[in-house]
């Protein structure tokens, strides 16, 4: 079985957020940069229990600049075969999606799989794009995952439950929490990570359908009221009278 | 030139999240100067109503066989209505259905997408909306380029109002593509409001010590009619199911009131939930920094404070 993993870059989950440049620009000083965890902890760990089970190759693939080599040879230590990195800084989702799609056109992946979304702009866009591209199927949000080389069955995360799909022929996947559970590569996977081929393909050329302009932080809290433990009708009156919430 | 706002269903019953897109594509429309159709997939309970919501138009693609979920034919048939309809801008609810087809029409109608839109538009310079990033951390203005902008719209961030009459519905009939996708079976509990939709939610973590302490926070809920969720260890070990998990790497909610239950509120669980309008916590740690983003505060064990909590709210109810 072949399968493509498609890796991006977020901010560690506990960045402190801030912005330079009149607000038009994410401050990127003194963020650290992890691989986004529905790609690793979700969408790589459950290709390589795939391969584990069935055998086959996983290509990791990231479109961004050379400081990603990081996160790629990190996923090389978790356990994909080899990488690709598309040397572009993308534009927006859809240049991120054009160029994985690119790179997968004629590849006869078996498997695509992404993450559900990335944990900075949480967009959920980049794997239905490349299917779209593609003219694959997408499943979106998926919390299981089995695939024996022809057909997928999944389970999908929807309102209030999941649902049981199965699609045959290649297709295009997002992970969601519960397709597999975090590993940390081990000393001998981040030794062979160093030899494994890390391949920097060029961009294609894109069209920017969307940018952002400004960015802004959340109106601060009032400051927190606190009530008397031991008179919990006055905080019922005051979600009635003062929230307004119930 | 239209607004087309794909208003989905679960067996035959709209969304919520459905009605206010269909109200925010009323008021798109309005802004544009154009007109609001909403369109209907599978079977459904009177289509007219979204008329109510704003929608000039109904198209109804009644044919059962759509009636589960399917990207691929779903992708289909929305982008085949749209280019019949010359509609300039395509909105879907940020919903399990929304976030699968977002992308993919972005690319059949060679669009900008902007994922979980929570305000309307501003035209005065192009096309921007605004929408949370960072996990809530921020909120980013988002330029739409392309003449053509497909958007999801968050929930809970427009509220459905009622400004007309039912509006007339039209059948559809669509080229179908097939698909390789079968849906073999759903499982979900009725009668429970799903997180990212819930107006009312009653939240707890770790210092409720063990899973057989829950029946304290479900009397709370069920007081309230509010729906359970939890924090990322507690999904972790197993005490509570992971879709209940709210935070940065699980569920982004923004409910009107949230009632954190020994939770103390990492960074990554306040990103998840801070867009919530009221924060109510209880910890019996004074230092617990989730006080520092909440409204109103009860700082004392939580087995002791909780269920006077649900006693006074029973009085409230009942007077």
């Amino acid at each position: 079985m072949k399968i493509l993993v498609c890796i991006s870059k977020t901010p560690e989950t506990t960045s402190k957020i801030s912005f330079t440049d009149d607000n038009s620009e994410f401050n990127t000083e003194g963020i650290s940069y992890i691989m986004n965890p529905y790609d690793e902890w979700y969408a790589l760990v459950r290709a390589i229990e795939l391969k584990e089970q069935h055998g086959g190759t996983i290509t990791a693939i990231n479109v961004g600049g050379s400081s990603n080599d990081v996160i790629i040879r990190k996923a090389l230590a978790i356990g994909a075969d080899d990488a690709v990195r598309v040397d572009t800084d993308p534009s927006d989702a859809y240049d991120a999606a054009a160029q994985i799609a690119s790179y997968a056109q004629g590849k006869d992946f078996d498997l695509i799989l992404t993450g559900k979304e990335t944990i900075d702009y949480s967009g959920a866009e980049v794997g239905s794009m490349i299917a779209a591209e593609l003219n694959l199927p997408f499943i979106s949000l998926a919390s299981k995952l089995d695939h024996d080389g022809t057909t997928a069955v999944l389970e999908r995360d929807i309102e209030g439950g999941v649902e049981v799909i199965e699609v045959t022929g290649p297709l295009v996947v997002s992970a969601s929490k519960g397709m597999a559970e975090q590993r940390i590569p081990n000393m001998r996977g981040i030794m062979m990570a160093k030899r494994k081929p890390l391949e920097v393909i060029p961009a294609v050329e894109t069209e920017t359908l969307v940018s952002t302009v400004s960015y802004s932080l959340p109106d601060e809290k009032g400051g927190v009221q606190m009530i008397d433990p031991d008179n919990m009708d006055e905080l019922v009156r005051l979600l009635h009278e003062e929230a307004k919430v119930i | 030139m239209s607004v087309l706002v794909v208003a989905d269903n679960s067996k035959g019953k709209f969304k919520k999240g459905a009605l206010e897109a269909v109200h925010y594509g009323h008021l798109v429309a309005q802004l544009l100067g154009s007109e609001c159709h909403a369109m209907v997939i599978g079977e459904a309970d009177q289509p007219a109503q979204l008329g109510k919501y704003g929608a000039a138009k109904v198209h109804h693609l009644s044919d059962a066989s759509y009636n589960h979920f399917d990207g691929q034919r779903y992708l289909a048939a929305i982008t085949e209505v749209a280019q019949q309809i010359g509609a300039t801008v395509v909105i879907l609810n940020h919903s399990s259905a929304g976030k699968s087809l977002l992308g993919g029409l972005g690319v059949k109608l060679k669009a900008g997408v902007v994922s979980g839109a929570n305000s309307l538009p501003d035209i005065t310079d192009g096309f921007s909306v605004t929408k949370n990033v960072f996990a809530g951390k921020a909120l980013a203005t988002i330029k739409v380029n392309s003449p053509i902008k497909v958007l999801s719209l968050m929930g809970n961030s427009i509220p459905p109002q009622e400004v007309g009459e039912e509006a007339a519905v039209e059948a559809l009939s669509v080229a179908d593509p097939g698909s390789s996708i079968t849906v073999k079976e759903q499982k979900t509990v009725d009668g429970v409001v799903p997180l990212p939709e819930a107006e009312l939610v009653v939240s707890a973590g770790r210092g409720m010590k063990g899973p057989e302490n829950w029946g304290l926070v479900d009397e709370l809920a069920d007081t309230l009619s509010a729906t359970t969720a939890c924090s990322r260890p507690v999904a972790d070990t197993g005490w509570r199911p992971h879709h209940e998990h709210v935070g940065q790497t699980g569920v982004a909610i923004r409910p009107n009131l949230y009632i954190a239950i020994g939770i103390s509120g990492a960074i990554q669980h306040l990103a998840g939930v801070n867009q919530s309008k009221t924060i109510v916590v209880i910890n019996k740690d004074p230092e617990a920094p989730f006080f520092k983003a909440a409204d109103y505060g009860v700082c004392a064990d939580l087995f002791d404070v909780v269920p006077k909590l649900t006693e006074s709210l029973k009085k409230f109810k009942a007077s």
